[in-house]
């Protein structure tokens, strides 16, 4: 017997799949919108706590998703919301590799290119915006999100240091 | 399958060297794998050229779905076909999932510690940051077209501080501004 919240959990990631134009950084306010607001999952420092864990572990950033799957659902919830987020839109990815390729140089391949662009741009900043508000609930926080954005414009500092400093910082309640 | 061949890439790669070189992408990036991806792809093993992984890397953004999962599709796929796309994106995703379930289960049991989730406030603010700083960055191209500054302005608006769901925004906006393009064609 496969408990509901599995199948819930399955239908709302199929269907994110195929809205993350620009990649799992571009749909988090909609993640949270979804999860916190709608399902009620979980509470705003819980989608902050697992966002944290996922930009610690090494991998890419679409592991928040099956973090949250886990918090849901435990172990196999991970593992659903994972291949549910990944699934649709790596069938389309790989129905229409062939076809890109082909038309390399097409006017109309170069449009969706120039137009999809600032679409991909608005949402990332708005995961960011969306992101600060809910994890950073102190003027020191809000520091440390201003200090990495500005390293991470102004230097070629891996990310690591600006995310090891911030932990040391915050085991110490600074942040 | 591509014309462009500006340093040489190999001619084929087999399905478990596909699975091993994208296992060994997902495990090495913090915080992004892509660096990762190229140097690996593009420097170490040669499987594409500079300009194909480039050509791969705006398909697999423009396209749904994670992007790095879409580039081990695409690569997967072009070597070795169904097989190859499956190996690649399993391969890619096996170690983070097991190693970020892993975490996820230790902390739940630490969470209680001060210390613990001080550490995690702190990393969640620094991410966040990273988070802006990787949209301005892909900000750069597109900062000297009126029309395109503002389509991102209007997709910042609607999804931050509207809170319009995603659906709406992209179905509106997603005709709206591939229309521009096309008009604007040089």
């Amino acid at each position: 017997m496969i408990p509901p919240v599995l199948w819930e959990l399955c239908a709302q990631f199929l269907v994110l799949s195929l809205l993350s134009i620009g990649g799992a950084n571009a749909v988090l306010p909609e993640i949270h919108l979804r999860v916190v607001e709608t399902e009620r999952w979980m509470t705003d420092a819980d989608f902050a706590q697992l966002f944290a864990l996922s930009q610690a572990a090494p991998g890419p950033n679409v592991l928040i998703v099956s973090l949250i799957g886990w918090k849901v659902a435990g172990v196999v919830g991970g593992v659903v919301a994972m291949l549910a987020m990944s699934g649709p839109s790596s069938l389309l990815t790989y129905a229409v590799a062939h076809a890109w390729e082909r038309f390399r140089d097409a006017p109309w391949r170069i449009a969706i290119q120039r137009g999809l662009a600032p679409v991909t741009v608005g949402l990332i900043l708005a995961s960011g915006y969306v992101l600060t508000r809910t994890a950073d609930q102190s003027l020191s926080a809000y520091a440390v999100t201003g200090a990495t954005l500005v390293l991470a414009l102004s230097t070629r500092l891996h990310p690591l240091w600006m995310l090891g400093v911030a932990a040391v910082l915050g085991a110490f309640g600074v942040v | 399958m591509s014309e462009s061949t500006a340093t040489p890439a190999v001619a084929s790669v087999s399905t478990s060297a596909l699975f091993v070189g994208f296992l060994k992408i997902g495990l090495s990036g913090f915080g992004g794998v892509l660096p990762f991806a190229r140097r690996m792809i593009v420097e170490r093993r040669r499987w594409l050229s500079e300009d194909e992984f480039l050509d791969v890397l705006s398909l697999s953004q423009f396209l749904p779905g994670p992007n790095i999962v879409n580039v081990s599709i695409i690569i997967g796929r072009r070597f070795q076909g169904v097989a190859g796309a499956i190996a690649a994106s399993v391969g890619l995703m096996l170690m983070p999932l097991v190693v970020v379930l892993a975490l996820a289960t230790l902390y739940a049991q630490y969470a209680q510690i001060d210390a613990v989730r001080g550490a995690c406030n702190g990393v969640s603010a620094s991410a966040s940051g990273l988070i802006v700083a990787t949209a301005l960055k892909l900000a750069r191209p597109i900062k000297d077209s009126t029309w395109q500054v503002g389509v991102c302005i209007v997709a910042f608006v609607g999804i931050a501080l509207l809170r319009v769901p995603l659906l709406w925004m992209l179905a509106a906006l997603c005709p709206l501004s591939v229309g521009i393009a096309w008009r604007t064609r040089p």
